[in-house]
């Protein structure tokens, strides 16, 4: 009797010392299968190559693009579009930033890289091709009983800086500034600081993660000014927004190239446009007609001339 | 034959409630050992001193830096002062509710108590943000209103976040303590009174010692909602990363994460689980540190 309790007692032990280890090696698995983006990456890759080999027809009908997220709005929309006027065609869109988009098309991972900045040197460099598909404004905003309308660009990083601290230096009333801005990583908050040239100097009273946010701040403190692009601005009647320069923001002034804080929306291609697939060019065609001129301005933006 | 099959149900069965048993414990584990791997190597290439005694927070610039000192000043010092703020109020109602107060009353204050348990966090920062900011802004402009120096913020400061967090705090100190001043045994309030003592007394020399532990419980479960709450917080609490002091915009642990993950890409997002593991790390020491004090008092 006692024998073979001690032997159900041992088997017993063995079956929760294999069920452990069972949960343990899953955990492990799980745990390094996902691994780093780098390896997944690579997987992604590996599976892209063998889909590539089996149908070739596939590849001239898809489309992988990779980079910014302010764009992220307008790249799901110009997807959305195409796909829907171009039967077979698919268009996959990540938002990983700028930078990291270019570096992926440059690297042969998607075919186009989105950008909401210039290119550098060493990207151009690189082969880089920067077609601007659309403009978008960056508009200084103030709560509506500020009366200050007018503000040159040097005032303005004078302000954001913390040189000038009260609207009255400025020709407002006798209120400290407050100044609202994005956070670390947002595309509107350095193309803002280089073009006022004032980048990684600012004094932020208020670092915000969103353009709504930014607005809505700035709405209901008195005194505070803040920075949105010109399609979240545009309907908002809880703000006024500030000329700069005595120039008003608007898609005219941007595009005519007066108003001096804008951002490009390039998507960039490895190499120009006659090397792209099919698949791409028919793309850039589609975004150059009249249907996708419709498009950007629905998506609030500015078609370049 | 029967025999075989109640002990294969038996077994089978058994196995089940362990692994829903192990199945928190897997989940901790798993979360650690994420964190960890995500978040160390950003420690290592920015340097741990670097990381966590520099004051300067700049991940994208062309220099880039990720000193995260102000931020773990801000969590510290605005945590103490919120439990400062809400733990004696919570205290004090719990004992109105477990000593004083008539079975009627106590039935119009304990739904008051859990209804606040159950508003959603987003509520309470959009009230700080429409309310009390606005209201801190008038006071920075008085207290500041000479000065050369400060950079106002308009309302949007560390003494915003204190006082949310204070009421967020309250219902869980409160419960919980409550709990734990019911605990405590009649006989032992009955010999107080006996012994001549008045209730109010009784209530400080031998209820409230007697249910330390329980209390104990309750102001550490505060510390970590405190520490851990980030939506709120990072809508009243300003965002910049600052020295903490009442008017200043100051940016917490957890808002820093909610803040800039979005856009973030390479070390800079290392450095957000940095700050992660950091935030998981402290909660963890929080509770060790409960679990410590508990088994002293037993």
């Amino acid at each position: 009797m006692w024998l073979g309790d001690q032997v159900k007692r041992n088997r017993k032990q063995v079956f929760w010392i294999f069920l452990f280890g069972g949960i343990c090696i899953l955990a492990c698995v799980f745990q390094f299968s996902g691994g780093s983006d780098k390896e997944k990456e690579k997987n992604r890759q590996r599976l892209w190559r063998e889909v590539r080999k089996e149908n070739d027809m596939a590849v001239k009908s898809h489309i992988t693009m990779a980079g910014s997220a302010a764009m992220e709005k307008f790249a799901n929309m110009a997807a959305e579009g195409f796909m829907a006027s171009s039967p077979g065609m698919t268009v996959t869109v990540e938002f990983t930033g700028s930078a990291a988009g270019i570096e992926s098309v440059l690297a042969g991972r998607c075919e186009i890289g989105n950008a909401s900045r210039d290119l550098r040197e060493v990207e151009k460099e690189a082969g880089a091709v920067a077609h601007v598909v659309a403009l978008d404004g960056i508009v200084v905003i103030v709560d509506t009983a500020n009366q200050v309308s007018s503000l040159t660009t040097e005032q303005l990083a004078d302000i954001y800086a913390g040189r000038i601290r009260n609207w009255k230096e400025v020709g407002g009333a006798d209120l400290p500034t407050v100044t609202i801005g994005r956070e670390n990583g947002s595309g509107t908050r350095s193309t803002f600081e280089s073009l006022l040239g004032v980048r990684d100097l600012c004094h932020y009273a208020n670092e915000l993660d969103s353009a709504g946010a930014v607005a809505a701040r700035v709405a209901s403190t008195p005194g505070a000014v803040g920075y949105v692009s010109l399609a979240v601005a545009e309907d908002m009647t809880t703000i006024r927004t500030i000329a700069l320069n005595g120039i008003r923001a608007t898609k005219e002034n941007v595009r005519a190239g007066t108003y001096p804080l804008w951002m490009p929306f390039a998507m960039v291609t490895k190499g120009r446009m006659q090397e792209q697939t099919e698949a791409v060019q028919a793309f850039f065609a589609y975004l150059d007609s009249e249907e996708g001129y419709r498009l950007i301005r629905s998506a609030g933006l500015i078609v370049p001339d | 034959m029967g025999g075989r099959k109640t002990c294969f149900v038996e077994t089978a069965a058994e196995a089940v409630f362990t692994v829903c048993a192990f199945f928190a414990v897997f989940a901790v584990g798993s979360i650690l050992l994420y964190m960890a791997a995500n978040g160390v190597p950003a420690l290592y290439r920015t340097g741990i001193r670097e990381f966590l005694f520099s004051s300067v927070w700049r991940p994208t610039a062309r220099e880039p830096s990720f000193g995260i000192l102000y931020v773990i000043l801000t969590s510290v010092v605005g945590t103490a002062l919120a439990v400062m703020i809400g733990v004696p109020i919570a205290l004090l109602t719990a004992v109105f509710l477990a000593e004083m107060a008539s079975e009627r009353f106590a039935a119009l204050v304990r739904p008051a108590v859990e209804l606040l348990a159950g508003i959603p966090s987003i509520i309470y920062g959009l009230l700080g943000l429409m309310v009390l900011n606005p209201f801190l802004y008038r006071l920075e402009r008085r207290v500041f209103r000479d000065s050369q120096t400060h950079q106002f913020t308009g309302g949007a400061n560390l003494l915003a976040a204190v006082l949310v967090l204070a009421v967020m705090i309250l219902p869980t100190v409160i419960s919980v303590s409550e709990s734990a001043l019911r605990a405590v045994p009649q006989q032992l309030k009955a010999s107080s009174m006996a012994l001549g003592a008045s209730r109010i007394q009784t209530i400080f020399k031998v209820t409230i010692p007697a249910a330390r532990p329980g209390i104990v419980t309750a102001v550490v479960l505060g510390v970590s909602r405190a520490v851990g709450e980030a939506m709120a917080v990072s809508l009243v609490s300003g965002g910049s990363v600052n020295l903490p002091l009442p008017f200043g915009s100051v940016r917490f642990l957890t808002s820093a994460i909610v803040n800039e993950m979005g856009y973030a890409d390479g070390l800079h997002r290392q450095a957000l689980f940095g700050i992660g593991m950091l935030l998981f790390l402290f909660i963890m020491s929080v509770n060790l540190l409960l679990h410590a004090v508990l088994n002293r008092e037993n």
